[in-house]
C-alpha cells in the first residue's frame, strides 16, 4: 500500500478513535430515531439491524486501514519502544507506535458495541 | 521560517552581562505590590491563587458533607431541616464537581505546565487571569446562596420537571445555572489556554515523543473540555429560558421533554468524570518515575490511555439514564462502551505497577497518597463495572450503592492524587517541604476514614436506602451502616485537617530544601521560587527526562546559556515552537500586568448575576462594560505591530515577533474557542431533532417561520462570508481601501441578516411559551442572531484596525482571526436557517 503517502500531522494519532465515535453515534442514533419512528417507517428491526452491521464491517475495516499505516510509521515494529531518542525518526515511531495501539483499542470497543446487536432483537423499551 | 536548534547551549556571558539581564527581566516579569499585586497575571500567582480558592471551596463543601452526615447518623433526626438538607446535599455536590475537581486541575496546570514544558509563560496569560476572576466571583456566588436559605436544592443534576418548579426550587436553580455558566466560561478559557500552550508553546526540541506525561494527559483533557461543557451551556440556556419566559423546553404538557435536560447534562457530566480523573492520574505519572527513579515503563501506553479514554468517556452518558425507559438497545450500547472505558483505564494503572516493579521504590508521603489513591479508586471502577450492566443498575439505581460508587472514584481518582501532589509540589512554592509525620498521619486517618465512611454505604444501598432521603426510619436497618458512615466521615476530615495543617502552619524557621527536593527528572523543579521569570533561560530539550540525562543542564539554564536570557524589548516573551518537533519559530510577547482582565470578569459576572434577580438594566450596563473592557484589552493588548521583523532570542538564533493564520496562536486560539461554540451548537440543534422524534407532529400544528425568511438571510449571510474572504484578500494584496469598503458591504450584509433571521419567526407571529416548537426554533434563530451580532462587531474592529494603519497587508492577524470566526458563522448560518426554513417540509 505505498500509494498512501505518510503525513506528517498530529491528527493521525485520532484516526481510530474517531472512527469508534462515528460508528457509536451511527448505532445511536439509528436505534434512537427507529424506535422512535417506527410506525412511519417501513423497514423491520431486522433489516436496520444488518445494515448497522454492515456500517461496523466498514469501520473495522478504515480501523484495520489506520492500524496497517501506523505499523508502517512505526516500522512494522522493527524496533523496539521507547522511542524516545530526540530524532524525527524517533518521534515518528512514536507516533506510528501510539497510533497503533489506539487503533487496536478502537477495534475491540467497535466490537463492544457491535454486541447488543446479536443479542436484541426488537425495541422493546 | 523555523530555525534549527542548536544542540550546544551558547558560550556563558560575562558576569556583568549577566547581571545587567538579570535585572531587566526581574523588571520586566515583576509582581507588583499593594493592592496591584491583585492584577497580576504571571502563571504562578494565578495558578496558585486558582488553587488555594478551588482549596476553600473544597472544605465548604467538606463541612456541608458532614451537615449531611450527621443529619443521617441515627434515625428520625432533627438536626437540621429537610429544606436546609437538599440545599447542603445538593451545594456539596455542585461544589465538589465544579468549583473545586475541575478548577484544581486547571490551577495545577497553569502553575505548573510553564515549567513543566521548559518555557516561560503560557500563550494568554490574561485569559488565564480573566478566568480565575471569573471562576472566584462565580464560585462566591454559588456558595454564598446558602447563607440566605436561596441555595439549590434539587440536587447537582438539576432534573426537570422539580428544578423548573418555581415554587418549590425558589431562586436556587436560577443560582445554580447562572452562577456555573459563568464558570464554564472560565473553564473553557482555562481549555483555550492549555491546548495552545502544550502544543505551540514547548521548549524547542521537546517534540511530542519527549513530551512529560503531564501535558499528554492534560491536553486530552482540554480537549475533552471543548466536547464536554458546550452540551452544558446549551442545556443552561434552554433551561434558563425555561425558568425565566416559560419557555417549555423541558415541560411535557406542551410538548417539552425533561429527558432532553438529562441527555444534555450527562454528555457533559460522564466526560466529566474523565475530566477530573485524567489529571490527577496525570500528576501520578509526574510522581511515580520519580519515586521510582527511572522513567516510566510504557510512556506510549499511557498515551493510549489517555486518549482512549478521552474518546470512549463520550459513549458513556446514557449510563446514568438506565432507568428512564429507553430502548434497550439504546442502553445496551452505553452498557458496552461503559465496560470498554475498563480497558485504557486498567492499562494505566498496569504502567503505574510496572514502573515501580522495575525501579527502586522510595515511599514518601506523595506515593503513599498516590498508592491509596489507586487502591480506593480501584474499588470504585469494580462497582462501576458492576453498574454498567444494565440490570443491575435498575437495582442500584439512586441508592446508596451509587453514592458509595462515585465516591470511591472520585475520592480514590482524584482527591488522594491531588494530596499526593500537594505534598509532591509544595516546595516550588517557597522552597519547603511540608512535613513527613503530619502527612503520613493524615493518609491513615484519610484512608481509613475514608473507607469506614463509604465502604458500609454499598451496603445501605443494597438493602435499599435512597440517595438524599433527609432521614430514615429506624425499623429498616439502615442505621447501623449510617452511623458507622458518619464516624468514618468525621476520621476522614480530620486527616483532610491536618493537610489543611501542613500546609498553613508557619514555616519561617524551618530550613530550605534542595532546589529538585526529590530529584525529579522532568523541569517542573528548575525555577527558582524567589524569580517571577520562570525560567532563567529558556533551554533545548532532548531527553524525556531532561534533568536526569542531560549534563549541567540546571546550571547552563540559571546561567542563561539559552534562548531569552534577556529582555532587550521591555515585554514578556516567551518561544513559540512547531507541534512535532518543537523547532523554534516565533518569539511571542505575551500580556502583562493588568486591570482589565479584572474588569472584563467582574462585569461578565455582573451580567450573569443581575440575570438571576432579573435586574434588566443592570445586565444591560454590565453586559456594554464586559463588551468594552474585552474591546480595550485586545486592541491595547493583541496583534501589535512590532519596532522590527525579526527578534534575536539568544543562541544566535533570529525569530519573528508577529505572525498570523495558523502560525499564530490567536488563530488556534480563535479556532479551539469556535469548537467550542460549534459543540454548543450542536446541542441545540440536537435539541431540535430530538422533539421531532418523541413527537409525531413536532410542530404541534403551530406555525413555523416559512421558508422566504430563512432563505433570505441564510443567502445574506453567505454573501457577508464572500465579503470576509474578499475583505481577507484585498488586505493581503495592500489595497486598504477596499479592503475597508469589503468590511463595511460585509457588516451591512450581516446587519440584514440578523433582521431577517429574526423576521421569520416574527412575521408568523410564533409564540415560543404555547409550545416547544416556536420555542426551539426562536432559540436556534436568536443563537444565530446573536452570533452574527458578535460577526458584525469583529468586522467593525477590523475597520478600526485598517483605518487606523493597526492592520495591514504584512500585519494581518486581526482579519485572518475574523474571517476563521466567518467560517464557522457561515456554516451555523447554513444550517440554522436550513432547517428552520427547509426541514419542516421534508419531514
Amino acid at each position: 500500500m505505498r500509494w498512501i503517502k505518510e503525513i506528517e500531522t498530529f491528527w493521525t494519532l485520532f484516526t481510530a478513535p474517531t472512527v469508534w465515535a462515528l460508528h457509536f453515534l451511527v448505532c445511536y442514533v439509528a436505534v434512537a430515531v427507529y424506535c422512535a419512528k417506527q410506525g412511519a417507517l417501513a423497514m423491520s428491526f431486522e433489516t436496520m439491524r444488518w445494515l448497522l452491521g454492515g456500517i461496523t464491517v466498514a469501520a473495522l475495516a478504515v480501523i484495520v486501514l489506520s492500524a496497517w499505516l501506523a505499523w508502517r510509521q512505526w516500522g512494522f515494529g522493527t524496533e523496539v519502544p521507547p522511542h524516545d531518542a530526540p530524532t524525527q525518526d524517533d518521534r515518528r515511531k512514536f507516533q506510528g507506535f501510539a497510533t497503533l495501539l489506539l487503533s487496536g483499542l478502537s477495534f475491540v470497543s467497535v466490537l463492544y458495541v457491535t454486541v447488543p446487536l446479536f443479542f436484541i432483537g426488537a425495541c422493546q423499551s | 521560517m523555523s530555525a534549527n536548534v542548536p544542540l550546544a547551549p551558547a558560550p556563558e556571558a560575562p558576569p556583568e552581562i549577566r547581571a545587567a539581564q538579570e535585572e531587566r527581566l526581574r523588571k520586566v516579569w515583576t509582581t507588583p505590590s499593594g493592592w496591584r499585586y491583585w492584577t497580576s497575571v504571571n502563571n504562578t500567582e494565578i495558578g496558585l491563587w486558582y488553587g488555594a480558592a478551588a482549596f476553600i471551596f473544597m472544605l465548604f463543601a467538606g463541612l456541608l458533607g458532614l451537615m449531611v452526615r450527621v443529619q443521617l447518623a441515627v434515625p428520625e433526626n432533627t438536626f437540621i431541616s429537610a429544606d436546609l438538607f437538599n440545599q447542603a446535599f445538593t451545594l456539596h455536590g455542585t461544589i465538589m464537581m465544579f468549583l473545586f475537581a475541575v478548577p484544581i486541575f486547571e490551577a495545577v496546570a497553569i502553575y505548573l505546565l510553564p515549567s513543566m514544558l521548559g518555557t516561560r509563560e503560557l500563550p494568554f496569560p490574561r485569559l488565564s487571569a480573566f478566568g480565575f476572576w471569573s471562576f472566584a466571583l462565580g464560585g462566591v456566588f454559588v456558595c454564598g446562596s446558602i447563607f440566605f436559605n436561596a441555595a439549590p436544592n434539587t440536587g447537582w443534576f438539576m432534573y426537570p420537571p422539580l428544578a423548573t418548579d418555581k415554587e418549590y426550587s425558589g431562586i436556587g436553580a436560577d443560582i445554580w445555572l447562572l452562577g456555573l455558566s459563568f464558570i464554564e466560561v472560565a473553564s473553557i478559557a482555562a481549555a483555550v489556554e492549555l491546548i495552545v500552550g502544550i502544543m505551540k508553546c514547548r521548549a524547542p526540541g521537546m517534540r511530542i515523543n519527549l513530551m512529560p506525561l503531564f501535558a499528554w494527559y492534560l491536553l486530552i483533557v482540554a480537549g475533552m473540555i471543548l466536547f464536554a461543557f458546550p452540551p452544558l451551556i446549551a442545556g443552561d440556556i434552554l433551561f434558563e429560558m425555561e425558568r425565566m419566559f416559560d419557555w417549555p423546553f423541558f415541560d411535557a404538557a406542551r410538548g417539552g421533554d425533561p429527558l432532553l435536560w438529562q441527555h444534555l447534562f450527562w454528555i457533559f457530566g460522564h466526560p466529566e468524570v474523565y475530566i477530573i480523573f485524567l489529571p490527577a492520574i496525570a500528576i501520578m505519572a509526574m510522581v511515580v518515575p520519580t519515586f521510582s527513579q527511572r522513567p516510566i515503563v510504557g510512556y506510549s501506553w499511557i498515551v493510549l490511555a489517555a486518549v482512549g479514554t478521552g474518546f470512549l468517556s463520550f459513549g458513556l452518558w446514557v449510563h446514568h439514564m438506565f432507568a428512564t425507559g429507553l430502548p434497550q438497545m439504546s442502553l445496551a450500547f452505553f452498557s458496552a462502551a461503559s465496560e470498554a472505558v475498563a480497558i485504557p483505564t486498567g492499562v494505566q494503572i498496569f504502567v503505574f505497577i510496572a514502573t515501580m516493579l522495575a525501579g527502586r521504590v522510595i515511599f514518601s508521603v506523595p506515593m503513599l497518597f498516590g498508592a491509596g489513591g489507586l487502591a480506593i479508586f480501584i474499588i470504585g471502577g469494580l462497582t462501576g463495572v458492576m453498574v454498567a450492566l444494565v440490570p443491575f443498575d435498575w437495582q442500584a439505581h439512586d441508592t446508596y450503592f451509587i453514592v458509595a460508587h462515585l465516591h470511591y472514584v472520585l475520592i480514590g481518582g482524584m482527591l488522594f492524587p491531588v494530596v499526593a501532589g500537594i505534598y509532591y509540589y509544595y516546595p516550588l512554592l517557597d522552597g519547603k517541604k511540608l512535613s513527613d509525620r503530619l502527612g503520613k498521619i493524615a493518609f491513615w486517618l484519610m484512608f481509613t476514614g475514608f473507607n469506614t465512611a463509604f465502604f458500609p454505604m454499598h451496603f445501605a444501598g443494597l438493602r435499599g436506602m435512597p440517595r438524599r432521603v433527609f432521614t430514615y426510619p429506624a425499623d429498616v436497618g439502615w442505621d447501623w451502616f449510617n452511623m458507622i458512615s458518619t464516624i468514618g466521615a468525621f476520621i476522614f476530615a480530620a486527616g483532610v485537617g491536618l493537610v489543611v495543617i501542613d500546609v498553613v502552619r508557619p514555616k519561617k524557621k524551618q530550613p530550605r530544601c534542595p532546589e529538585n527536593p526529590w530529584n525529579a527528572g522532568t523541569l517542573e523543579f528548575i525555577g527558582s521560587p524567589d524569580e517571577k521569570w520562570g525560567v532563567r533561560s529558556v533551554p533545548v530539550i532532548h531527553s524525556r527526562y531532561p534533568v536526569w540525562d542531560q549534563k549541567d543542564l540546571v546550571e547552563n539554564i540559571s546561567a542563561g546559556r539559552y534562548f531569552l536570557p534577556d529582555s532587550q524589548s521591555g515585554q514578556r516573551e516567551t518561544l513559540v515552537t512547531t507541534v512535532l518537533d518543537a523547532r523554534p519559530v516565533q518569539c511571542l510577547r505575551v500580556g502583562g500586568t493588568s486591570v482589565v482582565t479584572i474588569v472584563a470578569a467582574l462585569s461578565l459576572g455582573g451580567v450573569f448575576i443581575a440575570l438571576t434577580f432579573h435586574w434588566w438594566l443592570v445586565t444591560i450596563a454590565c453586559a456594554v462594560i464586559t463588551l468594552g473592557a474585552i474591546l480595550y484589552w485586545l486592541w491595547t493588548g493583541t496583534a501589535t505591530i512590532p519596532e522590527s521583523d525579526d527578534y534575536d532570542v539568544g543562541m544566535g538564533v533570529r525569530l519573528p515577533v508577529y505572525a498570523s493564520g495558523p502560525d499564530s496562536v490567536g488563530w488556534w486560539a480563535m479556532f479551539i474557542t469556535m469548537v467550542g461554540d460549534g459543540t454548543a451548537y450542536a446541542s441545540l440543534i440536537f435539541g431540535y431533532f430530538f422533539y421531532w422524534t418523541i413527537h409525531d407532529d413536532f410542530t404541534g400544528g403551530h406555525a413555523g417561520p416559512g421558508v422566504f425568511w430563512p432563505m433570505v438571510a441564510l443567502t445574506l449571510f453567505v454573501i457577508a462570508w464572500g465579503a470576509m474572504l474578499a475583505a481577507r484578500s484585498l488586505n493581503a494584496h495592500d489595497r486598504p481601501r477596499l479592503t475597508q469598503a469589503a468590511l463595511g458591504v460585509a457588516a451591512l450584509l450581516s446587519l440584514g441578516g440578523c433582521a431577517a433571521g429574526l423576521a421569520g419567526p416574527f412575521a408568523y407571529e410564533m409564540d415560543p411559551t404555547l409550545y416547544v416548537y416556536p420555542a426551539i426554533v426562536w432559540v436556534v434563530a436568536i443563537w444565530t442572531v446573536v452570533h452574527g451580532a458578535v460577526g458584525i462587531i469583529m468586522q467593525l474592529y477590523c475597520l478600526a484596525r485598517s483605518l487606523t494603519g493597526r492592520m495591514t497587508a504584512r500585519y494581518d492577524m486581526d482579519i485572518d482571526n475574523v474571517v476563521l470566526y466567518w467560517h464557522f458563522m457561515v456554516i451555523t448560518a447554513v444550517t440554522s436557517f436550513g432547517v428552520l426554513g427547509l426541514f419542516p417540509l421534508v419531514r
